[in-house]
């Protein structure tokens, strides 16, 4: 009796969808729900194996130290300069590429996105080779051919940042590029015709037709870009092979999160980077939901 | 009135060799440190070492030697193949399915606090994973599951992006399909096996792709989880590679095109998934 009863619950409308979402509802909690509280805890201690301690605000006063700042000042660095070049050019290159007028479009779809399908990993090594010191490596062969001096270029910030940008570039260009492209095929056709028949040029068509009408996939690539942005890490993990480059050119929010929590063991402090990193997160989102919405409503 | 029209022709037609050769310099660019790569591989690590990448073609000095080493030598590189391997491959069926069921789940029916659930499901799309990764690796620690695979996939199973793409997909089925099957005796359960789970194949098969690539190339978390020298995955293995004292190049680089050549092949015969589901974000509304 009481095992009918239980079937029957199992299988009835009211319980169903709950039996479906339970995996989602578990994992929320066990693995995103947990892990938010446990760590904003964590930051007002001192974390030791066997010893953990209330130390109040004392992780967050040692985080005003230089090497912190100089890690946010590289993510936000490195997120605004992906934001100001990873939207517009695929957006530009979006449209060109789905002009009636270009040929060979799968052929250029597919080679801008091949760097994509290589792990950063895999893209990390092809660029620590090709910037390498010596005269021979491919950068510093091809400044060579202009007649200029062979580079250091991952010894310098002024030159190793800029690298870390084109390694990030060359992986995202290619699905930015596909993100417009999806973007661009559901505006209707008859929207250019019209233009076409006042007489719009391509760079009005594009300014005041495709550009607006891209609105959500641009927000959509912004999120994406402000996330990656802002939690980047193996770029930099691989390009200076580990997360030691010269003067902390390349440290980011995460790779001291990394190097405080799991290289020092520094548990406590690593935490309050976590909560300063989903602070700024939640700022961040919650304008850009803002902006995004007022634009839809206007 | 002919004449303006083959002007306006030639006009056109410069503007378009103007456009493909732009995008030709852009694909050079893009392809050329690939090409480099494999042209590396043949080299040995003494080149690489004293040169670095390049693209001089020397056949003097180039040969199969790093692949020879590569697949009959005695490094780990198979070990961590096949680690990814399985990796990649539990977590894909996994999630993709667990996620499936659960999109289901949120598109099919109504029920109290459906609302609240699946925000949580776009506020963990919003949150970096590198945030929480301490309490995450204590939690690991904690449930023993520290240097397992099971630790690297299981925290990731029910995966936010998978649920919300598989979501927007079933809703564009109409409820009423599904009372059809109800009035045919088939369970809620039946309904999502027999019914759902056919219709979702295209979808799978992005997503597939998507979380195949995501496992595959996944760094932080299973270097953080894996500790011994036997389970790492191919990326942590290839990274321990690239030390700049290292005398492994020839297994780096040969290892390194070995990694991507699969993906490659893959993506030249299911191009139109693996666009779709490594755009997947992109479908909305």
């Amino acid at each position: 009796m009481q095992q009918i009863r239980i079937k029957k619950m199992f299988f009835s409308r009211k319980t169903v969808p709950y039996v479906f979402i339970f995996p989602f509802v578990l994992s929320f909690g066990l693995f995103f729900l947990y892990p938010v509280v446990s760590i904003v805890q964590m930051s007002f201690q001192s974390v030791l194996p066997g010893k953990v301690e209330f130390i109040g605000l004392e992780n967050y006063r040692q985080l005003l130290n230089p090497t912190f700042f100089k890690a946010i000042k590289n993510s936000l660095l490195y997120m605004i300069i992906i934001l100001a070049i990873l939207i517009p050019v695929p957006m530009v290159l979006a449209c060109i590429i789905n002009s009636k007028k270009m040929v060979g479009k799968t052929l250029f779809k597919s080679a801008l996105f091949i760097p994509a399908l290589t792990s950063v990993v895999v893209a990390g090594t092809i660029f620590r080779l090709s910037f390498a010191e010596t005269a021979g490596a491919l950068a510093n062969h091809i400044i060579g051919l202009f007649g200029m001096a062979p580079i250091k270029w991952l010894r310098n910030a002024s030159t190793g940042f800029p690298v870390l940008i084109f390694l990030s570039f060359w992986r995202w260009i290619g699905i930015n590029l596909l993100y417009f492209l999806s973007g661009l095929q559901s505006i209707p056709e008859e929207i250019y015709e019209s233009a076409d028949l006042d007489g719009a040029g391509a760079v009005k068509k594009f300014w005041y037709i495709s550009r607006p009408m891209l609105q959500p996939i641009t927000t959509y690539v912004l999120t994406i870009t402000i996330y990656g942005g802002l939690s980047m890490f193996t770029e930099s993990y691989m390009l200076w092979s580990g997360n030691k480059s010269p003067n902390d050119m390349g440290l980011t929010i995460v790779g001291y999160l990394y190097r405080t929590g799991w290289e020092q063991n520094n548990m406590g402090f690593g935490a309050a980077i976590g909560v300063f990193l989903l602070a700024v997160t939640l700022i961040l989102n919650a304008v850009q939901l803002k902006i995004s919405g007022r634009r839809e409503n206007a | 009135m002919r004449k303006t029209i083959s002007k306006r022709k030639r006009k056109v037609s410069i503007i378009a060799i103007i456009m493909v050769l732009l995008f030709a310099i852009l694909a050079i660019i893009i392809i050329f440190p690939v090409v480099c790569l494999v042209i590396g591989a043949f080299k040995p690590s003494q080149e690489i070492i004293r040169f670095g990448l390049n693209a001089n073609l020397d056949f003097s000095i180039m040969n199969f030697q790093n692949y020879i080493n590569l697949f009959t030598g005695d490094s780990d590189y198979f070990k961590w193949f096949i680690n990814s391997l399985t990796i990649t491959i539990v977590q894909t069926l996994l999630s993709i399915f667990i996620s499936g069921a659960v999109a289901y789940g949120f598109a099919m029916y109504e029920f109290p606090l459906k609302k609240l659930f699946f925000s949580c499901v776009l506020l963990i799309m919003m949150i970096p994973t590198e945030i929480i990764m301490l309490p995450l690796y204590k939690e690991i620690i904690n449930f023993k599951l520290i240097d397992t695979f099971a630790g690297v996939i299981l925290p990731f199973i029910a995966a936010p992006i998978p649920i919300f793409f598989f979501h927007q997909f079933l809703k564009g089925i109409s409820p009423t399909f599904l009372d059809a099957a109800r009035i045919d005796g088939c369970t809620e359960y039946g309904i999502f096996f027999k019914i759902i789970l056919p219709l979702m194949a295209p979808a799978f098969a992005s997503m597939g792709i998507y979380q195949g690539m995501i496992s595959w190339n996944n760094f932080l978390w299973p270097l953080i989880v894996l500790k011994s020298a036997d389970k790492l995955t191919l990326p942590i293995g290839l990274s321990t590679l690239l030390t700049p004292y290292s005398s492994n190049y020839d297994i780096l680089l040969a290892g390194s095109v070995t990694a991507i050549v699969p993906i490659f092949i893959l993506f030249l015969l299911f191009q139109r998934y693996f666009i779709a589901g490594m755009t997947a974000g992109g479908v909305k509304g």
